[in-house]
């Protein structure tokens, strides 16, 4: 112990860290009935941790390649020691990570957390978000198997029919008019570098925005707490918060570990440009609804290709999304509009993602 | 520049030195940054690769299709289906699904081509009959060289 203080304290007397520290110190976390949402953040963080630490084991082994990526992805599921269960763990963490990323999307949401100050905040989140989506589907094709194939396939399509910049998109992303090999070492430099790169950046203005706002109060509570001072409660993020914090982490990585070491996460069968589409494909299940969407719409719409105007809505409601906190104006009618459009969504990609699994 | 200017002329030197100065080195500035993105962005575009698979290509061998069944061919850069009708007839088509480009098949227990993504499914002819596709298979046209199935594009008349 004592070498330790000793060099802390060698530290400490050059770059002063009890400084920097300070505001961590001082960091507050209200404390009301709904504060148990404000760990589904926290929780997402983990599990990108998580990702981060089993991606780094993963590329020890994997080969990015046409001819290799499959293999070599067999190779650490049945020959490296506990392959199987980084890899699991990869695959799992990932989709835990997009469904508390969801969740706390729409925590901040119903909590109205986006509002004044905090708009810059839900942006950002929103785009990580939507990076999160881009980390799934890139890291989808990796292992070269049918189902990736072809869910690449659609994906770029759908890319290639945005108006005007469509085709050179889908060029771009496939490296070249189809999905190839070239299109796999594309998704591979995509998934460990760029929008790692990108992430990072974005992650440390998000917790950088949190950090210098402080916890958003619901409305509801704030009001309470206004009428009444002596009502409001607060707790301290060091160490009180951050040790239930680490609580919720030690539970996620226990549900992790289970799902991982109980439902290894298949390989499927090796892509082959030229087979058909299997019966029964479908996509990972946070694309679901978009999914079943695009397969229920008709051909046509107007003079319009069915497809089309499915993929505009789309682009247009995630736009539409990340925009929420400057359309709403003031108290009563927009906040009504905001919090309905929220009910819709989450009732929308509910009941689409089940009909998806449901309908042949 | 009239006479009234002539008050101004003092000043006016210098700032128009400075407004040079910067619309130089600004655009020295901006033209660097363009020589380092142009060839940035020209890389990100992949060489076009030539289609060698040409405009004909042999699909199969006369006997290795059954009647009531079909195989994919490569053509070219894409797959093409090749089916066998239960009348004996050989029809080719592009087994690129024109909704969102999945690879189709031939069902051969509705007798129809089907897309397993969206549920799509075409006749025989290649039409687009039920499901999300907005157009039909491209056809190809079908003849026998020999034992060879050959089957190439269709030439506009």
């Amino acid at each position: 112990m004592t070498v330790i203080a000793a060099v802390r304290d060698w530290i400490d007397e050059r770059l002063d860290l009890e400084e920097l520290a300070t505001p961590l110190r001082e960091k507050t976390v209200p404390v009301h009935r709904r504060s148990y949402w404000y760990f589904l953040g926290g929780i997402t963080l983990f599990l990108f941790g998580i990702q981060v630490c089993t991606g780094i084991l993963l590329l020890l082994y994997y080969r990015p390649g046409a001819n290799e990526a499959f293999e070599s992805v067999q190779y650490i599921m049945t020959r490296v020691q506990f392959g199987w269960l980084v890899r699991s763990i990869h695959s799992w963490a990932a989709n835990l990570m997009i469904f508390t990323a969801i969740a706390h999307m729409f925590s901040v949401l119903f909590l109205r957390s986006y509002r004044k100050p905090r708009e810059l905040t839900w942006v950002s989140g929103m785009l990580l978000l939507f990076l999160a989506m881009g980390f799934g589907f890139s890291g989808y094709l990796l292992p070269w198997n049918t189902l990736a194939f072809f869910a690449t396939k659609v994906g770029t399509d759908i890319a290639g029919q945005v108006p005007l910049i469509g085709h050179p998109l889908m060029v771009f992303l496939r490296g070249g008019e189809e999905v190839t090999g070239a299109t796999l070492t594309r998704f591979f430099g995509f998934h460990v570098a760029v929008l790692p790169g990108i992430t990072t950046v974005l992650l440390m203005v998000h917790l950088l925005l949190i950090q210098r706002l402080g916890i958003s109060v619901p409305p509801g509570v704030e009001a309470a707490w206004k009428a009444d001072p002596r009502q409001s409660r607060e707790m301290f993020f060091f160490p009180n918060f951050l040790l239930r914090e680490l609580m919720a982490w030690y539970i996620a990585l226990g549900v992790l570990g289970a799902l991982a070491a109980l439902l290894p996460w298949g390989l499927g069968t090796k892509a082959d440009p030229f087979s058909a589409a299997p019966a029964g494909i479908r996509p990972e299940w946070y694309f679901m609804f978009m999914f079943q969407t695009l397969k229920m719409i008709p051909p046509k719409i107007w003079r319009l290709d069915g497809e089309l105007v499915g993929i505009l809505m789309f682009g247009l409601a995630g736009a539409v999304w990340t925009l929420i906190p400057f359309l709403e104006r003031g108290k009563g009618r927009t906040q009504r509009w905001i919090l309905g459009a929220g009910v819709f969504a989450v009732a929308y990609m509910a009941s689409m993602t089940v009909y998806g699994y449901l309908a042949k | 520049m009239g006479a009234n200017s002539t008050t101004l002329a003092a000043p006016e030197p210098r700032t128009t030195r400075r407004r040079v100065l910067e619309f130089f080195l600004g655009g020295g500035v901006l033209a660097s940054i363009l020589s380092f993105v142009y060839p940035v962005v020209r890389y990100l575009v992949p060489p076009v690769v030539a289609d060698l698979g040409g405009d004909e290509v042999v699909a199969a061998k006369v006997g290795e299709l059954k009647p009531n069944s079909s195989k994919i061919f490569r053509f070219g850069s894409r797959p093409g289906l090749l089916l066998l009708t239960s009348q004996g007839e050989y029809r080719a088509m592009s087994a690129t699904c024109t909704h969102l480009s999945c690879t189709v098949q031939y069902r051969n227990d509705v007798h129809q081509v089907w897309c397993a993504c969206h549920n799509g499914m075409y006749d025989l002819n290649g039409r687009n009959v039920s499901g999300p596709p907005p157009r039909p298979l491209e056809g190809f046209q079908v003849h026998l060289r020999g034992d060879e199935i050959v089957v190439s594009r269709k030439r506009e008349a």
